[in-house]
């Protein structure tokens, strides 16, 4: 299976240079339509700087700055066992030496991804609410298929192609409003940029411009059916890996019926993702927009697998075929060999607890909303309608509502004051309480330690850990 | 001269494809070795994880004396196979083990109090994981061995395979009888 990595390499070098074209194209021409001809040499010179700084960042920081955008705590064995185990699993099945770290975001949307550009350094990352929804089976498919995002080395390369769609895009969007206000300027007030604009040909210029509009197009295309075909691929290896198709069928027919969007994504990491995070979105860009290929046309193919009893990379490609026309995914050098590799039978047959699939979406949280949620504000309803926002710092049990002056207390754990020296012993690893009074609205509380958390309707988890100091918080709910 | 040049960068050409082949036929028959011994792990956690099993569920299970000695007898049975045995008699006594934890785990179900108990409820979810874990370092296994099994056989790596005797790896195949037939569950 792991010519599917070379492969994925050659393929993805091509692709890379194309797209690598399309930048220092665009620079270039742009440079060229400013100032003739020194302007040329500047724009590959920008263009070249601009992409560097940015992969550069990507490579070293990118890993670290998505988990925190997505607000992911890493959470240990002792507090996610049946996780942990399930990664640990896949580590073994891929024959991977090196353990992908876990992240668990306190999210009800079900979703997951893996980051990881050197695999050395990967995490795999679910959401609460994916925890709490699906069984073992479905578990295994879903981070199933995030390790063979990693081993497929599709985290690299959907980055930096991510990097490079992002330059690109900036770069055009520049061009055009710049010399939409360069024109505008140099009738006006704009003495310099005018009369550099001036030096121009005119036919550069038009050059420049169609080169502005195509050259996102292009990298764009590029990038969506990459990204899709990825997608597939790392079905084909991640039931490759567990020999169950079904798990990962049912698990994405789960996800795919609950409309909530993942609050914290980014849109670089989006083809990462197990189930495309904005597909509920109204803002999703223009066209050919779908990082993710449709979830009924994989679950389709899945499904063909697990009826017809078999999980090779050969079946896939057939089983691919039939959903969606003649057409070749994998490479020839994959369907060599003539292996048979027969389905196993899944360990939970019953379904697991089905949690709340209300399809209504939990209150908009502002912006400001979401920082203040981070750095661990709580949030109180007043009766008034005023929605009184909490700092970390207040340091007392209630407080006033500044608009119709009525006394609230500010919810916390029940108990759990010594949690520093508990949190790891306890096996269930529940050190404090936080009972729900109301779990169809959204609530929240102060840990021990200050902190604030949010509870949305649909979060029917039974753990929370606390993002600062750690604890384990247990939820309970009314009966 | 020239050609004395071509000939010298043909060799050279072909020196470096040489050792790349070489290098990846080591690295293969490395990756076939550590799953191997992958396997050995998974099923060392497996033993010492029996032991916690029957101490939580002795204090539950108090007239299932007959199980809780076919699970300790079984596990220090495939000890001793992995202490000294081949790997025929290894393959067989931890087939037979798991085919007796299997069993007890049956049993388990005729008690609700300790299916409910948390300490049991995370030893089950370790034994649950184990259990995939040698599946799936078995079939990691497997693979690999064919990985490294397709390259000695093809052109041009088997040229390479058999001058410096790269011998073929044997699959991991086990006789398991106690997995094949299905467990005998009686309510009378």
């Amino acid at each position: 299976m792991w010519e599917l990595v070379q492969q994925n390499k050659r393929k993805s070098q091509i692709i890379f240079a194309g797209m690598f074209l399309l930048l220092m194209g665009l620079s270039v021409s742009i440079g060229l339509a400013i100032e003739y001809p020194v302007g040329g040499y500047w724009g590959a010179f920008v263009g070249f700087i601009l992409w560097a700084v940015q992969s550069a960042v990507a490579y070293f920081f990118g890993d670290q700055i998505v988990l925190r955008v997505s607000q992911a705590t890493k959470v240990s064995k002792e507090n996610y066992p049946q996780l942990h185990n399930i990664v640990e699993e896949m580590k073994i099945a891929a024959s991977q030496p090196y353990m992908p770290e876990v992240y668990v975001i306190n999210d009800e949307a079900m979703n997951a991804f893996a980051t990881g550009i050197r695999p050395e350094k990967s995490a795999i990352c679910v959401t609460a609410g994916l925890l709490e929804s699906l069984n073992r089976d479905e578990l295994q498919g879903v981070v199933a298929h995030e390790m063979s995002h990693i081993i497929n080395r599709d985290v690299l390369f959907m980055t930096f192609a991510g990097v490079m769609l992002g330059t690109i895009n900036m770069i055009s969007k520049g061009f055009i409003i710049g010399s939409y206000s360069g024109r505008r300027g140099s009738y006006s007030r704009r003495g310099r940029l005018g009369s550099s604009a001036s030096k121009s040909h005119p036919a550069l210029m038009l050059i420049a411009l169609v080169f502005a509009i195509i050259a996102p197009l292009l990298a764009n295309i590029f990038y969506f059916a990459i990204s899709r075909k990825r997608e597939y691929l790392a079905d084909a290896t991640a039931v490759r890996l567990t020999r169950y198709p079904e798990g990962l069928a049912s698990a994405l027919e789960r996800i795919s019926g609950t409309a909530t969007n993942l609050v914290m994504y980014n849109s670089i990491t989006a083809p990462m993702y197990i189930i495309n995070p904005m597909a509920y979105s109204d803002q999703a860009s223009v066209f050919s927009s779908s990082t993710h290929p449709p979830t009924s046309e994989r679950i389709g193919i899945l499904r063909a697998l697990q009826n017809g009893g078999k999980v090779s990379f050969r079946d896939y490609q057939a089983a691919y075929a039939k959903q969606c026309g003649n057409k070749k995914l994998l490479p020839d050098s994959a369907l060599k060999n003539k292996e048979q590799i027969a389905v196993r039978t899944g360990m939970v047959a019953a379904a697991g607890a089905v949690a709340g699939g209300v399809s209504k979406k939990g209150a908009v949280r502002g912006v400001t909303d979401l920082i203040m949620a981070n750095s661990g504000f709580v949030f109180l309803p007043c009766s008034c309608g005023l929605k009184i926002k909490v700092p970390p710092t207040l340091g007392k049990s209630n407080t006033q509502c500044p608009r119709c002056g009525k006394f609230l207390t500010v919810p916390s754990v029940t108990s759990g004051i010594n949690h520093k020296s508990e949190k790891t012993e306890n096996i269930d690893g529940a050190a404090a309480t936080f009972v729900r009074k109301n779990p169809d609205s959204w609530e929240s509380f102060n840990c021990s330690c200050g902190f604030g958390h949010q509870l949305s309707p649909l979060f029917r988890g039974r753990k929370v850990v606390c993002r600062k100091c750690k604890a384990n918080i247990q939820i309970d709910y009314p009966e | 001269m020239i050609f004395v040049v071509i000939l010298l960068a043909v060799v050279g050409i072909f020196i470096i494809f040489f050792v790349g082949i070489y290098n990846r036929l080591v690295g293969l028959r490395n990756r076939v070795k550590n799953s191997w011994s992958q396997i050995d792990v998974q099923l060392k956690r497996r033993h010492d994880l029996i032991p916690n099993l029957v101490e939580t569920a002795k204090g539950f299970m108090k007239h299932e004396n007959e199980t809780f000695v076919a699970v300790t007898e079984a596990r220090s049975k495939a000890m001793n196979a992995g202490n000294s045995g081949s790997v025929k008699e290894i393959g067989q006594a931890e087939a037979d083990l798991s085919g007796s934890l299997a069993k007890f785990l049956l049993t388990v179900e005729n008690y609700p109090e300790l299916k409910a108990n948390q300490n049991f409820l995370a030893l089950q979810e370790e034994l649950t994981s184990t259990e995939n874990r040698i599946a799936f370092s078995r079939q990691a296994y497997n693979d690999d061995v064919m990985m490294f099994n397709n390259k000695i056989e093809m052109f041009p790596s088997n040229i390479v395979a058999g001058m410096f005797n790269f011998e073929k790896s044997e699959f991991f195949e086990i006789e398991n009888k106690d997995e094949r037939e299905a467990p005998k569950v009686s309510f009378s």
